[in-house]
């Protein structure tokens, strides 16, 4: 058995069977949708055949051949079932065009090595199409909303107007209701109030104490650790409930004895109680970065005379910046998603912006949701990039190569 | 070198002993180190760990019995619970009782048992209303002998004696410890009333009404004693007193008085307290009732961790609850199953993810990588209303399966407010939570290895049995032990998307502290909770090492 080179072209049987299998599926997905399930799966079998392996093999010239196929298929869909055949035959006729060559010439070979065996081949190629469904999984979720919000209709769901691609099914009604309704508004400026001021607590407070966490001799650090950490491992749930009595005793104490304001209390309550979940993403991430720091820079520093205060902002600080900043935004979307904490520890005024969706979620349903999800997918989409940034810049700083 | 040729210890530059200096050297850093720390610390005990012990506590502690009816429970740990229910624990629980419905503090303690025995919250909001009966008819009669009994300064004249008399502090201090205990409250200092020693002594009972009476209106309300008309549970005390007094020699305000009903008091019935219950509701009639209020008056209890497991703390021990009340096992149990199932399809559907994004090269995989961290970053309501729009009856998964022809119009799956939901959208939500986990240990496995068992001639299945997979076995368990520590407490997604079936055992914390308010039982299922969630994160913390979790 000898190796197969470059020049490895597959036999006729192979090419027509594989065609006549892309046409097969097709068949059975069309067939079952119009009670004809061995009627579709013959027709497209020998269909996809007979013009996959056709023009492949009598048309050498690789642009015109897959123009062709593409084509016929749209025109076929279009002749048989219209509006949403031609959407199908669009899909399909681009993927049997590609297909076709790309079975045809022996390239599905080229990228991988000479010796595998079909069955290989096949397997390699089967992985990857799990893999692919499983980021589809992961992915379609967020992508189906982003459409939906645009929706004419107060449904949750794709109106026949939205599949036509008619413009009339489309308006930016939720957009406009998201920015003109004021319990919306309202919630969007306690999320803005809310996160960044937990957010800077967790910081200050997080890094310090990761710095401290950071040197050699620190008694009892694993306890330390498995304290600050906490916040992250305990159930949302207890975290809230426990939350919930502590607050309201020290909420009673600060409007009471202290006479003020019961607004701000409320705020005083949620801010603090976010900024204790913020704090374990903060630790976590400046103390990775501190792994990599060389402490020779500090005593370089104070050697030529620099403080400690003066070494920490001029030397040190530059450096952890990236993580300190990552970990910040690890603590800011905490804060900004976050919904059981501040349904039980908040009241009606310091609504957030997920509680307000959670009650969206469980009571009137309006698809004003989805505008303001998809505002937020924009949002996080602008987080991961920074984050990402981050962390290139970081790991370049500290000389390592980019990963 | 001068140094050690001495016969001393050897010094630092600055003349102090070597050893010494560094001693102090590292003392200092450790204190640099712990000042550091030590803000964070103290915030993070203070607003979270407190928090969570002091809500912990609640499991066991139990002290609005002993609150409420602070006499009765005295008498009832002195009851065997067997014979009949004695006359000075009649006696104590009304008093104790009147009181605490003064004050509305007996529907909370209704509320209390009836998580317990069903029926007590209505019998003790209607025993409430119903026990300042004898007390009216008792003042009839005191009536009858001097109009002078109504008015409101009358008994308080009495109480107070003349303004020389030895005051009898000890019973003023023990009722505003109670009546303090009871309502939550502390009276101020500037509320100082205490009764005539002397007519304490005399009248000990009524002493001790108008007492209670005293320290709620005047100390709590900050009403004029002076002025205002006592209890009813007074005149009973009174009533009962007169049979026993001996008013002989007393000469201070209303002496005239006193000596007069003592003289009448054969046509004032000294008041029968078993009576007076049995007259009020029947259960009070019942040894079962009193044998209830004796099982849960320790200040301690077992009582909600047995309700957490659907058992109940009876008089003969603890029990299981009746068939129809055990849910919260069924509950335990299925948040366990569907937590496993979610573990279970989060390495299924993570594993090949993962494996593909450490061996694809660098460039692509990062492209790959943002489908990965994009539901990651992606807020949590923003995914489960994703599902909720997929999964659907008229959601995006049904319509495509319908237009497909898979799934006939009126039988479209229901695949929403059941576990399956539940189960599909808390995957996706926590698969990244596996795959990047596993994606940082398969990035160390050294491809050589996998090439070399290749060389040696391994099929490619023996290459990844028997040379990949146990080495990206450290991943598989660390992701696992993080998906299921998160799974088991979430609340959010169930809630939405599970509807009565698909719920967690979170759900059923989150309603008992908002809805039922039976917050003993929401901090007993939360200890659970949280012992399971505490005993998974030490194994974490021994397989993987809490320092190396990272992010993104």
């Amino acid at each position: 058995m000898g190796f197969i080179t470059s020049n490895f072209r597959p036999t006729k049987g192979f090419v027509f069977a594989m065609m006549a299998a892309a046409g097969a599926f097709l068949g059975m997905l069309v067939g079952l949708a119009n009670n004809q399930l061995i009627g579709g799966i013959a027709v497209l079998a020998a269909y996809s055949a007979v013009l996959g392996g056709g023009v492949f093999y009598m048309a050498p010239h690789k642009r015109l051949g897959q123009a062709v196929i593409f084509a016929a298929t749209l025109a076929l869909g279009y002749v048989t079932m219209a509006g949403g055949g031609a959407v199908l035959g669009l899909i399909y006729g681009a993927f049997l065009a590609w297909f076709a060559y790309w079975i045809g010439t022996g390239e599905y070979r080229t990228s991988l090595l000479p010796y595998l065996t079909p069955g290989q081949v096949l397997w390699h190629y089967s992985f990857r199409l799990i893999c692919a469904s499983i980021f589809i999984f992961l992915i379609t979720p967020i992508l189906v909303v982003l459409p939906l919000s645009f929706n004419a209709e107060d449904f949750f769901t794709f109106t026949p107007e939205m599949l036509r691609l008619d413009p009339e099914g489309y308006s930016l009604k939720h957009y406009r209701d998201f920015f003109t309704n004021n319990e919306w508004q309202r919630s969007f400026q306690n999320s803005l109030i809310i996160a960044p001021i937990a957010t800077i607590i967790s910081v200050s407070l997080g890094t310090l104490a990761a710095i401290g966490l950071s040197q050699s001799h620190v008694p009892g650090r694993r306890a330390i650790m498995a304290i600050l950490i906490s916040p992250m491992i305990v159930p949302l749930i207890i975290s809230a409930t426990g939350m919930f009595f502590f607050y309201s005793q020290i909420g009673n104490i600060l409007e009471d004895s202290l006479g003020f304001n019961k607004d701000f209390v409320g705020y005083v309550k949620v801010i603090l109680a976010h900024a204790v979940l913020g704090v374990p993403f903060v630790i976590i991430t400046v103390t990775a970065t501190l792994v990599g720091f060389d402490r020779s820079l500090t005593r370089a520093a104070a050697n030529m005379g620099a403080d400690p205060v003066t070494t920490f902002f001029r030397v040190q600080m530059p450096l952890i910046l990236p993580g300190v900043i990552s970990g910040g935004l690890f603590a800011f979307i905490t804060s900004f998603d976050e919904v059981v904490v501040v349904l039980f520890v908040g009241s009606a005024s310091q609504k957030t912006l997920p509680w307000q969706m959670f009650t969206g979620l469980r009571e009137q349903i309006s698809p004003t949701i989805l505008a303001v999800a998809t505002i937020l997918v924009v949002i996080s989409i602008g987080l991961l990039t920074t984050v990402e940034l981050l962390r290139r810049r970081s790991e370049r700083l500290r000389g390592m190569s980019p990963g | 070198m001068s140094d050690a040729t001495q016969n001393g210890p050897m010094l630092a530059a600055d003349g102090t002993p070597l050893k010494r200096s560094l001693a102090r050297s590292l003392r200092n850093q450790k204190l640099r180190a712990l000042a550091l720390i030590s803000p964070l610390l103290i915030f993070v005990l203070l607003s979270f760990i407190f928090p969570i012990a002091s809500m912990l506590f609640r499991s066991v502690e139990n002290e609005i019995v002993g609150n409420v009816l602070p006499q009765s429970k005295v008498q009832l740990e002195a009851w065997d619970g067997q014979s009949d229910v004695p006359a000075p624990l009649y006696r104590a629980m009304y008093y104790d009782m009147f009181a605490a419905a003064e004050a509305k503090r007996h529907t909370r303690l209704g509320t209390r048992l009836n998580y317990e025995v069903s029926g007590m919250s209505s019998l003790f909001r209607q025993s409430g209303r119903k026990l300042d009966k004898p007390g009216k008819d008792l003042l009839k009669d005191f009536k009858k002998l001097d109009a002078a009994w109504a008015k409101g300064g009358a008994i308080y004249a009495l109480m107070a004696g003349d303004p020389a008399d030895a005051r009898d502090t000890a019973l003023a201090a023990t009722k505003r410890a109670e009546i303090s205990a009871m309502v939550g409250e502390t009276i101020p200092a500037s509320f100082d009333f205490a009764p005539s020693a002397r007519v304490s002594a005399m009248l000990p009972a009524t002493a001790d009404a108008f007492m209670a009476y005293a320290a709620f209106e005047g100390g709590i309300d900050g009403k004029n004693l002076a002025k205002g008309k006592p209890w009813e549970t007074v005149f009973v005390a009174l009533a009962e007193d007169l049979q026993t007094a001996d008013a002989t020699g007393y000469n201070g305000p209303h002496a005239d008085l006193l000596a007069q009903a003592i003289a009448a008091k054969d046509s004032i019935a000294a008041p029968d307290y078993g009576a007076i219950f049995a007259k009020i509701d029947k259960d009070w009639a019942k040894a079962s009732t009193w044998q209830t209020i004796k099982t849960h008056s320790p200040t301690f209890t077992n009582g909600y961790f047995l309700n957490a497991i659907d058992m109940r703390r009876t008089a003969e021990g603890a029990a299981w609850q009746p068939e129809d009340k055990q849910i919260l096992l069924t509950l335990f149990g299925r948040t366990l199953i569907m937590s496993l199932i979610i573990t279970g399809s989060c390495i299924l559907l993570g594993y090949p993810v993962a494996y593909i994004l450490a061996n694809l090269p660098m460039r692509t995989s990062n492209l790959l990588m943002i489908l990965v961290l994009l539901p990651f970053w992606t807020s949590l309501l923003v995914r489960t209303s994703a599902w909720k729009v997929m999964l659907q009856q008229q959601g995006v998964i049904n319509d495509v399966l319908v237009w497909l022809g898979l799934v006939a119009d009126e039988a479209r799956l229901v695949m929403i407010n059941n576990e399956l939901g539940t189960i599909i959208a808390m995957t996706h939500i926590l698969l990244p939570f596996m795959i990047l986990p596993m994606y940082s240990v398969m990035q160390t496995i050294p491809p050589s290895y996998v090439r070399a068992a290749k060389s040696l001639g391994a099929t490619n299945w023996t290459t990844f049995w028997r040379v990949y997979f146990p080495q990206s076995v450290p991943g598989i368990g660390a992701g696992s032990i993080l998906v299921f520590i998160l799974a088991i407490g979430y609340y959010i997604t169930p809630e939405i998307v599970g509807g009565t079936k698909g719920v967690f055992i979170s759900n059923r914390i989150a309603y008992h502290i908002s809805s039922s308010l039976n917050w003993g039982l929401a901090a007993a299922l939360g200890t659970i909770l949280l012992a399971v969630v505490l005993i998974l994160y030490w194994a974490y913390d021994k397989i993987v090492g809490i320092d190396n979790v990272k992010l993104g």
